[in-house]
């Protein structure tokens, strides 16, 4: 085991891990975030997506020691004050079924918007690929973003 | 319209806080009996004194929506303000059954028909009691008085009184009063029902604080997993118990008699250990199955008429139908086993204490889930404390609750409260699939070529042995509803008619997936349809409004024509057409009409599909926003079988292990979606499965309108589309 300190949503937390122990563990089970799901542990599904240093990442592919220095970011962080945009328009287009997989759509999709504030709808289907929704809200996932970029 | 799920007993409890009015549905005298005495009087909804209401949903959310639209259709009948209206999941107890399944379950897209006369009958006696006490206390005649949102008037007086001041110091009466069908709402004053209210769980699924089962966290929690037996039927013999037991953090590793058991003080330490895991399974009836050669025996028996299966459908005398008629045309089709893939893993969170049993799960049978529980727990059902959560997808796949028990287990065997988790992979591993089939459809026409009889013979797993038990299989003298579903035909003009099932029993877990039967069956029905069209030299559209005979179902084909601009081409695409429908007699169905614009690929082999047309009649739509995104989920689940899912099976385990070798629908597979909602009736039918079986032959019958080449073998993959063109 050895100790890490990491920055998560803006709050230095400490931590006892092994060092492997992916980000995914760490912030759930360890810190208590729970938002950020377990889909495939694989990097496969994206149901795990936070940002670091603004960027999505999987976090199941991620390992604690790889974030010194780094900020991490999950769902519950994405916005400091209310609800993100990207959470207004889920909201508004009725995004979620079985919401699991949801919190991941939107780490991901808010990544795009910080960079690429007006995307087309190619480069959102682009974006978004590796994230599976299973109970198949695709259509409404590009709704919101579209919204999002639209209201900001 | 209106059905016979009536009340049979009834309650009220007054008390500091407000009115609580419990309901009983109808029970077996056997159930009633058990149940008498006012324990068993569960309060569905509470009024407190600020006017809030709570509304106590029955039924579990898994993504269909019924944690809104369910409690929905209370609040239209007690004229509720639904800015008021709190929503709280049941507890686990019979007073919450589903009125027709006779147990708390959500199956079968069943949800609001089953409650839907219990819920509005509930809903108008609650408002009742309230028009009841105002009239007390205003002193004029109950007749006179009517609701606002939660407000009873009195027109003549210009008084209103809120619900909330009558509950705080109304008396509650003895008994419920009585409300006939007609005294409910009449269906054109609805102000909720059919007006699109927002789900109550999308704010909560749009920041993470949604809490599923996964995210339970308990003082004391240890982690678990359960690697278990590749191969249904088998358990260890043997295995590296030191060696996990050596990983930093691993408590004990357990052997079951299903499989092996790990707990651990960290769930990542719990699964590096899984990955260590070497063991060695003793033999199981299935454990030398492999389904290529098993997908050829069954295509044998379906072709062999020796064969006999168990008549699960049967219209009219096909056998004389058969032998009077001027031709026959026969079909083979096949279909792979598919995946659940929920997305959230099975997990449940379990503490095992001298009391009893306290269990976190997300399940579809929670009454099952409860009894299973507390048999592993060696306790009394009473003795389950149950904490029903938010399912992270179910698809028929959370009916089966073998990971409610692994969780009470591992519990009981250490001492401390664990969180059972599966990784993707043992989740896969231990899938429990939708059959595999091989289907023969023989069609008898007369001289005219019209439709005489019909005969389809179904090849494939059991689902009802495993998921009800066998003495309901024997009950139901061997019909397998649940793999048989869809190959009735009532919309069709065919005046007889057989299906028939033919075992294949292979040691394969097997489950109830989104559509159940249907999703394999109808695959057959309709692309033999669209052979017959074919035959008959008509066009599939106008062939299809010719031979069914149902208004309803011709109604969503004329549609769903139109919607798709039928007769125009399309350079280097076609479109194929199929008809739907989900239900049974008893409750009704619910019909679709599928078209698929389908291109493929020659040189790769890929299909792609560009735009789903899907016009459905769902009765009364409670929700019509989300009925089409209902609809829109279940075609993209649909078209995953269609193109890319499918399980095989060598030495009896499944080969596939992740998202990288089972595939699912992507967002760049995702065709342009257009669902058009036709309103018949009073009654909402059912929805979350209804648009599943049109999609399959939608796309195999544009691939063949734009190849000349039919695909008979789903999934589509490339190499099946190459060898199929060739």
């Amino acid at each position: 085991m050895a100790t890490y300190q990491l920055s998560i949503n803006g709050q230095s937390t400490t931590v006892d891990v092994q060092p492997d122990t992916p980000l995914l563990w760490v912030v759930r089970e360890h810190i208590g975030l729970t938002g950020t799901k377990f889909g495939c542990g694989a990097g496969l599904c994206g149901a795990c997506t936070v940002h670091v240093d603004g960027e999505a990442v999987r976090s199941c592919q991620t390992q604690v020691s790889q974030l010194a220095g780094k900020k991490v970011t999950t769902i519950e962080g994405l916005s400091a004050n209310g609800l993100h945009p990207m959470q207004k328009a889920w909201i508004a287009e009725q995004t979620p079924q079985c919401g699991y997989c949801q919190s991941g759509q939107i780490m991901q999709a808010a990544a795009l918007l910080a960079k690429t504030p007006k995307p087309t709808r190619d480069q959102i289907v682009e974006h978004m690929d590796g994230n599976i929704c299973r109970c198949g809200t695709y259509s409404r996932i590009i709704s919101a973003v579209e919204r999002a970029s639209r209201e900001g | 319209m209106h059905d016979n799920l009536n009340l049979s007993r009834r309650g009220v409890l007054a008390g500091a806080a407000g009115l609580s009015f419990g309901f009983a549905f109808k029970l077996a005298p056997q159930e009633a009996a058990a149940q008498a005495g006012p324990a068993a009087l569960n309060a569905f909804v509470r009024i407190a004194a600020d006017g809030t209401v709570t509304i106590v949903s029955p039924a579990i959310e898994m993504g269909q929506g019924v944690s809104t639209a369910l409690p929905l259709i209370f609040a239209e009948e007690l004229d509720a303000d639904w800015s008021k209206v709190v929503i709280e999941t049941a507890p686990v107890a019979e007073v919450y059954n589903h009125p027709i399944l006779r147990t708390q379950m959500v199956v079968g897209s069943t949800t609001l028909r089953g409650y839907w006369m219990a819920a509005r009958t509930a809903g108008a006696q609650a408002r009742q009691v309230l028009i009841d006490a105002a009239a007390a206390r205003l002193n004029v005649p109950a007749s006179e008085l009517t609701t606002e949102p939660n407000t009873v008037v009195h027109a003549g007086s210009g008084r209103k009184l809120s619900y909330g001041e009558i509950a705080a110091s109304a008396k509650a009466p003895e008994k419920l009063p009585e409300i006939k069908p007609e005294q409910l709402k009449p269906v054109a004053n609805f102000r909720l029902i059919g007006k699109d209210v927002p789900r109550r769980d999308v704010e909560a699924k749009s920041t993470g604080r949604m809490t599923y089962a996964i995210d339970v966290r308990v003082p004391g929690l240890l982690y678990g997993t359960i690697a278990r037996a590749p191969v249904r039927g088998s358990g260890p013999t043997s295995f590296n118990r030191d060696e996990l037991k050596a990983v930093t953090g691993i408590v004990d590793a357990i052997a079951l008699d299903h499989g092996v058991g790990i707990v651990g003080s960290t769930v990542e330490a719990v699964f590096v250990a899984r990955n260590k895991l070497k063991a060695q399974w003793r033999d199981a009836p299935g454990s030398k199955t492999d389904s290529t050669a098993a997908m050829q025996a069954a295509v044998d028996h379906v072709r062999d008429a020796k064969t006999q299966g168990v008549i699960g459908r049967s219209v009219g005398d096909a056998n004389a139908a058969f032998a009077s008629a001027a031709k026959v045309h026969s079909s083979e089709y096949m279909t792979d086993y598919v995946y659940h893939a929920q997305m959230e893993p099975h997990t449940s969170t379990a503490s095992v204490t001298s009391d009893g049993v306290e269990i976190w799960c997300g399940t579809q049978w929670p009454t099952r889930a409860r009894d299973d529980a507390a048999k592993a727990a060696g306790v009394a059902p009473d003795k389950v404390k149950f904490h029903l959560m938010t399912m992270g997808g179910g698809f028929g796949r959370r009916a089966f609750v073998e990971y409610a028990v692994d969780a009470v287990l591992l519990s009981k065997a250490v001492g401390k409260p664990v969180k059972m988790l599966l990784s993707r992979e043992d989740d896969v591993a231990s899938g429990r699939l939708r059959p595999m089939t091989a289907q023969k459809i023989d069609v008898a026409l007369d001289g005219t070529g019209k439709i005489t009889g019909w005969r389809h013979r179904i090849a494939a797993d059991t689902v009802v042995p495993y998921l009800y038990g066998q003495a309901r299989m024997e009950a139901q003298k061997g019909v397998d509803h649940i793999v048989m579903a869809g190959s009735e035909m009532p919309h069709y003009d065919i005046p007889a008619m057989t299906a028939e099932h033919i075992y294949e029993e292979r040691g394969i877990r097997t489950a109830a997936w989104r559509g159940i039967g249907s999703g394999h069956n109808n695959f057959a029905i309709e692309a033999v349809i669209d052979e017959l069209a074919q035959l008959a030299g008509k066009d599939p559209v106008e062939y299809r409004l010719a031979v069914l005979k149902d208004p309803r179902a011709k109604k969503v084909i004329e549609r769903v024509a139109e919607m798709a601009d039928w007769k125009r081409k399309r350079e280097g695409r076609a479109l194929g057409i199929a008809f739907a429908k989900l239900g049974l007699p008893p409750i009704g169905f619910s019909v679709a009409g599928t078209v698929a614009e389908v291109s493929v690929d020659a040189a790769s082999g890929k299909v792609k599909v560009h735009n789903l047309w899907c016009a459905v009649d769902v009765g009364l739509p409670v929700q019509p926003q989300n009925v089409v995104a209902q609809i829109e989920g279940s075609l993209l689940y649909a078209l995953g079988s269609a193109v890319k899912e499918r399980v095989s099976i060598k030495d009896g385990a499944v080969e596939q292990s992740n998202f990288h070798d089972y595939e699912l629908i992507r967002m760049s597979d995702v065709p342009q979606m257009h669902v058009d909602i036709i309103r018949s009736g009073d009654i909402p039918l059912p929805v979350g499965e209804l648009s599943i079986s049109g999609t399959i032959p939608a796309i195999s019958n544009a691939i063949f309108t734009l190849t000349g080449k039919r695909l008979r073998h789903a999934p589509f993959t490339p190499d099946r589309v190459k060898a199929g063109l060739a």
